[in-house]
């Protein structure tokens, strides 16, 4: 979990958000919220209490690293603070978007967690006002099916939800909430016969899923001060299709299971990666061209925290033109909390 | 400005904490190297981990080209060093040897690999 979807902005088809740019004072509302998210986490801690730990990211021998811009397919004890994500946008002649995004992931079972994440938006116009805001609230829930060892691989399905209007205008926030079903793979190339031993460290991850928005479409009326004019936009907001995939070569893994190359640190512990994340509109006339990033990067991860950045490049015009930047400090809770927190709540350890 | 101090702060706990924990065991290097290649038969397997280990409830095992294990069964850590496991070995014939560890460090997270090293003629 705790990827940010970074084609997301550019597929929604969304007028631009600086079309009501208000300027906020958010600074307070963001410590509040993530209090809050805090507070979650620690009224869960007084729940956790189990046997023995597993923990993030394995299946058998793999450790898979959580990705930055496709969500992974596990279900564990995370917290993603922060993941920066900044791009210069088309929108109004030039406009840098910055998004600051906590993510907070927790195991209920071994299989089932939940998740929660915020984001506060910084919109920095070419000209005129700069804007900032809260996304809405995102919540969604992962219950992860298969598992096998023997062959590093993994699948899950989970449900997210954007809950509409709690996000601020000065953004455009949606007003209505998205659902979005999805099913998640991971499956690392250990088993690859001996003679393909160095590509044994590849590993993909990926996700496709639908994001259905629960109105088909918004009204909004301006009116001309001088003319007493109404303009009436009919914004369609249509089902997407979220898919994506992360391609990593570990060099943890290359190290430990198939050649001691004698690398020294901070190499060892790198995964270098490349991301793609695209969206593809369904219906509501929007259907068009797949939007999304290609985003090469990589993992430095550590026994507690991964550190990672990753280039955002647009696929093509209709998503921008700007090459963009995501950067993410990530922490495992199982690892640093291992006795509280980092427990899933019931069902033990597996 | 108080509570955006002490989201800081969070942060910088998270960070500092670990040295004074424990987390998930990594193989650190090895003893033959991994994918390595000796010219004699070694006397014992030896791991080194990132962590302590839990050595009752770990195990290394080492495997033949034919599936047989042929290590001593004596697996167990280093007196004055935790995160050392080894296990001794007979004297082995030239070819290639799989290790299979599995080891609980002392968190509790459980982990496990596999590797080959090769006894050259």
């Amino acid at each position: 979990m705790c990827a940010r979807h970074v084609a997301f902005l550019f597929a929604t088809g969304e007028p631009s958000r600086l079309g009501a740019a208000v300027s906020h004072h958010t600074g307070g509302i963001f410590i509040k919220r993530l209090s809050l998210l805090f507070w979650f986490v620690f009224a869960l801690c007084g729940l956790g209490a189990a046997s023995r730990a597993f923990g993030h990211g394995f299946a058998g021998a793999r450790f898979f690293p959580a990705t930055l811009s496709t969500d992974d397919p596990f279900v564990a004890d995370e917290l993603s603070l922060p993941t920066i994500n900044t791009i210069r946008t088309t929108d109004d002649g030039g406009t840098r978007e910055t998004d600051i995004s906590v993510d907070i992931a927790k195991r209920i079972t071994p299989q089932f967690g939940i998740e929660i994440g915020e984001t506060l938006t910084v919109l920095n116009p070419h000209e005129g006002r700069a804007a900032n805001g809260f996304g809405n609230l995102e919540l969604g829930g992962k219950y992860q099916f298969l598992k096998s060892d023997a062959h590093e691989a993994i699948v899950s399905v989970g449900l997210g939800v954007e809950i509409g209007g709690t996000g601020s205008n000065s953004i455009d926030a949606d007003s209505f909430s998205t659902w979005s079903p999805a099913i998640f793979f991971g499956k690392g190339f250990g088993d690859l016969p001996e003679a393909l031993r160095f590509l044994k460290p590849i590993a993909i991850t990926g996700v496709a899923g639908i994001a259905i928005p629960t109105s088909a479409s918004t009204r909004s009326i301006t009116v001309n001060d001088q003319t007493d004019e109404r303009d009436i936009k009919i914004e369609q907001h249509p089902d997407v299709l979220q898919w994506g995939f992360a391609l990593e070569y570990s060099v943890i893994y290359l190290q430990s299971q198939v050649q001691d190359m004698h690398l020294p640190s901070p190499i060892d512990r790198l995964i270098p990666l490349v991301e793609f994340a695209m969206e593809t509109p369904l219906n509501r006339g929007a259907g068009g061209p797949t939007t999304g990033t290609i985003n090469p990067g990589v993992i430095w991860a550590g026994k507690y925290l991964q550190v990672g950045v990753e280039a955002v490049i647009p696929i093509n015009e209709h998503t921008g033109n700007n090459v963009g930047v995501i950067a993410q400090l990530h922490f495992f809770l199982d690892d640093l909390f291992p006795n509280t927190i980092g427990r899933s709540l019931f069902g033990g350890n597996k | 400005m108080n509570s955006l101090c002490r989201i800081f702060s969070f942060c910088l706990l998270l960070i500092l904490l670990p040295a004074q924990l424990s987390a998930h065991a990594f193989l650190q290097h090895s003893d033959p190297p991994v994918g390595g290649k000796v010219h004699s038969s070694p006397a014992a397997v030896r791991i080194w981990f990132t962590e302590v280990i839990e050595s009752a409830s770990s195990s290394i095992q080492v495997f033949d080209a034919m599936g047989k294990q042929v290590d001593k069964k004596d697996m167990h850590s280093d007196r004055s060093n935790h995160s050392l496991l080894e296990v001794s070995l007979p004297r082995l014939g030239p070819g290639i040897y799989k290790v299979v560890w599995r080891v609980m460090s002392a968190d509790t997270h459980v982990t496990n690999g596999d590797f080959k090293f090769q006894i050259a003629p």
